[in-house]
C-alpha cells in the first residue's frame, strides 16, 4: 500500500517551493515516514529551524512548528525542550544554516547532549540567497562567491558533532531515500542529542556551477561515493580516498540534560 | 491468471519535471510528456515503489 503522506502535510500547502530535483523533498519524506515508525504525536512533536531552503521544511509539516532566525534552531529548540522536557523536538536545517551562521549554537547543543534531533540536509551550498559557498563547500568547487574555486577546505559535519559531543551521529544520502527514514527514526529513539546529515543534491545553484549535467548525475555522484560504515572497514584508505561514510557513524549513552536539569533544581529544593 | 496492474497516479500540479521518475524506474514504465511525468507502460511495473519513494514533489502516488 502506498505510503500517506498527506496525513503529515498541511492541507493546502503543495506544490513545495524547492527547485525540480531538489533533494529536500526526498528527506521530508524520509521525516515523515520516520515520524510515523516510530509513532510520535504531531501535537507533541515541534519541528524547528532557523533559515534557507531547507528550513523552509518545517512550514509543510502538520506540527507545532518554529521557524525561527537565521542559525538560531539550536537556540531556540533548546528553549523549547527546557520548557516542555516531555515534547519531541526535531531541528532541520541547511549546512549554511546550521554550520556557518548557527555554527556555536550547534556545537554547544551537541556538548550539552539535549534530547533533540538535528537534521543537517547538507547541499554543499547556501542556495537561498543565490549560491555562496558554505562551511561545508569543498575545496576547489565553484560558488557564486568563490568563481575561480573554493580556496577553503570544507567541514566534516559528521566529525564536527562527535567531535563537540554528540551522542548519536548519522550520514546519509539523498539518493539512499530508502535509508533515510531508518536514520531519523534511530536519531529519534536515541535518548541524548542526535545529528542526522544528509548529503543533499543541489542542482539550481551547485550542479550548474560545478558541471554536473543534471539531477540525475548528482544522484549517480552521490552512489558513488557513498560507501556504507560496514563496508569501509574492509577497505584500504586508498580506497576509501573521496569516500563518504554512510550510516550510523557514532553512538553512546551519556547523561541527558533536561532530566540531569530536573535532578538539578531537585537539589537545590532539598538544600533551602 | 491475468495480472493484477498497479495504479499510477501522478499528480500534475505537483510535478516539477525533474526526471528522477523516469530515469530511476527499472523498468521504464514512466516517459515525460511536455515538462510531466507520465505513464507509458503501466504493464512493465513490477511494483518496486521506487518512482514513489524517489520523487521530490510528492506526486507520484503508486497503490500496488
Amino acid at each position: 500500500m502506498a505510503f500517506d503522506y498527506d496525513k503529515y502535510i498541511r492541507p493546502g500547502k503543495l506544490p513545495h517551493i524547492w527547485c525540480p530535483g531538489c533533494g529536500h523533498g526526498i528527506v521530508m519524506k524520509g521525516l515523515i515516514r520516520a515520524i510515523d515508525t516510530v509513532g510520535l504525536d504531531t501535537k507533541n512533536t515541534a519541528i524547528v529551524s532557523g533559515i534557507g531552503c531547507a528550513s523552509r521544511l518545517p512550514g509543510y509539516m502538520d506540527c507545532c512548528t518554529l521557524h525561527t532566525a537565521h542559525g538560531r534552531a539550536a537556540a531556540f529548540a533548546t528553549g523549547v525542550k527546557m520548557a516542555k522536557p516531555e515534547m519531541d523536538v526535531i531541528l532541520v536545517g541547511g549546512d549554511g544554516d546550521g554550520t556557518a551562521i548557527g555554527g556555536n549554537h550547534f556545537i554547544h547543543a551537541c556538548r550539552r547532549n539535549i534530547n533533540m534531533t538535528y537534521i543537517i540536509l547538507n547541499n554543499k551550498i547556501y542556495g537561498m540567497t543565490g549560491g555562496q559557498f558554505s562551511p561545508a563547500t569543498p575545496t576547489g568547487a565553484k560558488a557564486s562567491t568563490t568563481p575561480y574555486g573554493n580556496p577553503d577546505p570544507a567541514f566534516d559535519i559528521a566529525k564536527l558533532a562527535i567531535g563537540a559531543g554528540a551522542t548519536f551521529v548519522a550520514r546519509g544520502t539523498s539518493f539512499h531515500a530508502n535509508q533515510i527514514d531508518k536514520l531519523i527514526a534511530e536519531a529519534i529513539q536515541h535518548k541524548g542529542f542526535s545529528v542526522v546529515e544528509i548529503l543533499d543534491d543541489c542542482p539550481t545553484t551547485y550542479g550548474r556551477r560545478n558541471k554536473f549535467k543534471s539531477v540525475i548525475e548528482m544522484m549517480n555522484h552521490l552512489k558513488d561515493i557513498a560507501v556504507p560504515v560496514k563496508a569501509a572497514e574492509k577497505m584500504s584508505p586508498e580506497q576509501l580516498e573521496g569516500k563518504i561514510l554512510t550510516g550510523v557513524l557514532f553512538k553512546e549513552e551519556r547523561p541527558e540534560y533536561t532530566s540531569e536539569y530536573a535532578k538539578l533544581i531537585e537539589r537545590a529544593k532539598a538544600a533551602k | 491468471m491475468e495480472k493484477k496492474l498497479p495504479t499510477i497516479e501522478i499528480i500534475e500540479k505537483y510535478c516539477k519535471g525533474c526526471h528522477i521518475c523516469v530515469e530511476f524506474c527499472p523498468t521504464k514504465v514512466l516517459e515525460m510528456q511536455g515538462f510531466v511525468a507520465a505513464v507509458k507502460n503501466l504493464d512493465a511495473c513490477i511494483k518496486c515503489m521506487q518512482c514513489e519513494l524517489r520523487c521530490p514533489d510528492f506526486a507520484i502516488k503508486v497503490t500496488p
